[in-house]
């Protein structure tokens, strides 16, 4: 696409900022300390700008862009954080929350859970869309972990680390819509299944305790992301 | 194949049709086919051949459009006779015969052609629908097929062919109503060792069969416009993406692309020179998303059929990272006629910035459902009380519904309105790919909210979260009107849900998934009122035990 070393200036929130132009709304805005709320988006791996949380205005278009994908363009003018936008993003919380069944207080996440801090960061109090209740299945096939549909936000995280950074592809979406779920193989136990190698890495990049070890009790699941931004860094230094 | 040897074959075939003084032509496009017009067609097939009737063929041809109407058979001579039975082929012949030439045509099967429905029509897009038949190419060529490509390929320039577009103001018929021109410089100019032609026939609405019928009525000029944008725009390979539901059309797509093969008018150096095209089906499985453009490609590729952020816009990054020109299949069966006839002459018909004509499906509670072909800036009103011939059954007009469960419904007050795509956008609808369902006083409008949105529940593809439960919850309150359990903050959630689908969803699904909403919301307040606070339906259609509150 563009060059890197090709430097734009543009306006964040009001604040002149200069940013390469590889880089996207959501980089520059955190190297700059403005707060832009994420869930599916995790440095380190691809992008599918599905949680529509960091959507943020831009002068000009008459769409919201999602900032983990939108690139800098010199004399762009963004706003981050307008009533509207934050009163969506509350609105799409919730929807998380009303989607599965998430009960912070029997949760091997709580406490370490991103809903949960999300939750706490664009004000929710309470939720006003009336909860599914939805049966979902908890998968203890896994000699060492669990997964727990009842938690899970379809953020696809686990199914992107397993296919872009581990190389298995054990996880994948199946289902449409509401319908929607994570699957491993083809919707298979996740301990039948023939391609996953075991490595955890799906589990610590689950932003809920959806993905957990076996072995933890309510509040004492605490992810471990160090590998991913040292395989990152590792890679790209080897190409 | 030069284009010589094309104009002989073209002579050969008007010759061989000169030579046969009546041609009988029985619709087998889906519609017809499915009032068994196939065995219709084997019986006029016997009858003429134990009279021995002396030049009188039978044929099958592509839609004619009435599809209330049918089985329907029209003669070369402009005669038509409507809800044919294989029964009354005698009755048919009879009119030929000349020993029974004194014999009346039963009533029930004389169908009119100087009606509205007929004379009101301008065809482009369908001028050889329900003339040749879809499964011969020599008979597409006799009517001046595959000239435009020639024309392209050996008189004019890829920037000539890209202006000649622009100039008609041909804009696509998928329903967004992107400049078709632009789109085709755009990939033309993008950077790109392999470009790739795309026909989006993954035609899902509800109710919608205008890309259908042009398919199974004249499949060569769909392959002929896709020829000349691959031609334009330098792309080498293409794909036409048909969902699998559409048997008939996918059968005789493939015959068309073999009998093309054939002539050399597809595959390696097209007509002698360096152009190349190889083209291929793919099949799409059932999901409607897949017709938006970035879910298409997915699919194509073989991945899961969800959209992607645009942009990059499919011109610039598409299928395999290559620049794609993906159009619908209405916009590419208006390029061949464009180029044989001008784009100045394109851009006469129409309206100021909707050029040209659009077909329409014509369902719902009209007389005349069908296919219809009109020039862009006609009035509703015309459409369904002229065209459509009015309600039946004497009932009140309430609603049209255009552009699927993307569009509006309009109320009465906005029938006088032209067709086009800009004035349909103001008044909270879209053009979409051309679907128009009327609905009389019998219909619910909070139900047919309702049943759109469960379309767009059922067809979300899950990716997203304003989509994926968004429209659950849209959807949920919506059960709850029509059931009476809903309360006025029921009410207040929905206009809210509404907007945040609209403006936060990844894709145009979610995006215009509230449209029906919306545009009741605005038109027929009222039934919704009643439905909360009276707890009653005024169309009579919802009820309590009408349906559970479970999605």
């Amino acid at each position: 696409m563009t060059q890197t070393g090709d430097i734009k200036t543009l306006k964040l929130d009001g604040r002149d900022v200069s940013a390469r132009a590889d880089e996207t709304i959501l980089q520059i805005a955190r190297q700059n300390g403005i707060f832009i709320p994420t869930m599916c988006e995790l440095e380190g791996l691809s992008s599918p700008g599905a949680c529509r949380l960091c959507l943020v205005e831009v002068k000009g278009s008459s769409k919201l862009m999602p900032a983990c994908l939108t690139h800098a363009e010199e004399g762009m003018e963004v706003t981050t954080g307008s009533e509207r936008l934050v009163n969506y993003r509350r609105m799409i919380v919730e929807l998380f929350f009303t989607e599965r069944n998430h009960v912070c207080s029997v949760c091997v996440s709580n406490g370490n859970c991103e809903l949960q801090s999300l939750a706490q960061k664009v004000g929710l109090t309470h939720v006003h869309f009336p909860y599914r209740f939805p049966g979902e299945q908890v998968d203890a096939s896994h000699g060492r972990f669990i997964a727990d549909h009842n938690r899970c936000i379809l953020c696809t995280r686990c199914v992107r680390v397993c296919d872009e950074i581990e190389g298995a592809h054990t996880w994948d979406v199946m289902g449409r819509g509401i319908q929607s779920h994570v699957v491993t193989d083809l919707h298979e136990p996740w301990g039948a299944s023939a391609s996953c190698t075991g490595c955890g890495k799906c589990v610590q990049v689950c932003p809920t305790g959806a993905l957990f070890e076996k072995g933890r009790s309510v509040a004492e699941m605490h992810k471990r992301r160090q590998f991913l931004p040292y395989l990152t860094l590792m890679r790209e230094g080897r190409e | 194949m030069t284009p010589d040897e094309l104009e002989q074959i073209a002579e050969k075939e008007r010759a061989a049709q000169s030579e046969c003084a009546t041609e009988l032509r029985v619709c087998v496009a889906a519609g017809c086919l499915s009032c068994q017009s196939d065995k219709v067609k084997d019986a006029l097939d016997a009858e003429i051949r134990q009279r021995g009737i002396g030049g009188c063929r039978v044929k099958g041809v592509g839609c004619m459009g009435l599809c209330a109407e049918g089985p329907l058979v029209s003669t070369s001579k402009g005669k038509m006779y409507k809800l044919v039975q294989p029964s009354d082929a005698g009755a048919v012949l009879d009119t030929f015969d000349p020993g029974t030439q004194d014999k009346i045509l039963p009533a029930h099967l004389h169908c009119p052609t100087d009606t509205p429905f007929f004379q009101s029509q301008q065809k482009i897009v369908l001028e050889n629908s329900g003339i040749i038949d879809p499964e011969r190419i020599e008979e597409y060529i006799a009517r001046d097929g595959y000239s435009a490509l020639m024309k392209a390929l050996t008189e004019m320039t890829p920037q000539e062919v890209i202006a000649e577009i622009t100039a008609s103001g041909l804009r696509g018929r998928g329903g967004a109503g992107y400049p078709t021109g632009l789109k085709w410089s755009t990939v033309a100019k993008a950077a790109g060792a392999k470009k790739f032609v795309i026909c989006n026939a993954d035609e899902g609405d509800p109710g919608a069969f205008m890309d259908r019928s042009v398919l199974e009525s004249d499949p060569h000029r769909v392959l002929e416009g896709m020829l000349i944008a691959a031609c334009a725009v330098g792309a080498q390979e293409g794909y036409i993406y048909v969902r699998a539901e559409y048997p008939l059309a996918i059968k005789r797509l493939r015959t068309a692309i073999r009998q093309a093969e054939r002539l050399g008018l597809l595959g390696a150096n097209i007509c002698g020179t360096r152009f190349s095209l190889h083209l291929d089906l793919r099949l799409g499985a059932g999901a409607f998303v897949c017709g938006e453009e970035t879910a298409l490609i997915a699919s194509i590729e073989g991945q899961r059929g969800t959209p992607r952020a645009r942009p990059p816009y499919p011109a610039i990054s598409g299928l395999m990272g290559g620049p794609t020109l993906i159009n619908n299949v209405e916009t590419y069966a208006n390029v061949a006629p464009i180029l044989r006839k001008g784009g100045a002459w394109y851009a006469g018909i129409g309206t100021e910035k909707s050029k040209g004509t659009k077909v329409f499906a014509l369902a719902g509670r009209v007389k005349n459902t069908g296919l219809v072909e009109v020039p862009m800036g006609i009035t509703l009103r015309r459409m369904v009380f002229e065209i459509g011939g009015g309600i039946p059954e004497g009932r009140q007009f309430k609603a049209v519904q255009t552009g699927g469960p993307s569009g509006g419904c309009l109320p009465e007050a906005a029938l006088d309105m032209p067709i086009e795509y800009e004035s349909l956008a103001k008044a909270g609808s879209i053009m979409g790919s051309g679907g128009m369902i009327v609905m009389d006083e019998s219909s619910c409008m909070v139900d047919v909210a309702r049943y759109f949105m469960d379309f767009c529940m059922t067809e979300s593809c899950g990716k997203c979260v304003p989509c994926r439960v968004g429209t659950y919850q849209m959807h949920r309150i919506l059960t709850a009107i029509t059931n009476m359990t809903a309360t006025p903050k029921d009410l207040a959630m929905l206009e809210e849900l509404c907007d945040l689908v609209k403006h936060t969803s990844l894709c145009g699904l979610g995006q215009s998934a509230p449209n029906p909403v919306i545009s009741t919301l605005k038109s027929f307040a009222a039934e919704y009122k009643a439905h909360i606070e009276e707890h009653r339906c005024p169309a009579g259609v919802c009820g309590i035990d009408a349906e559970g509150d479970k999605a």
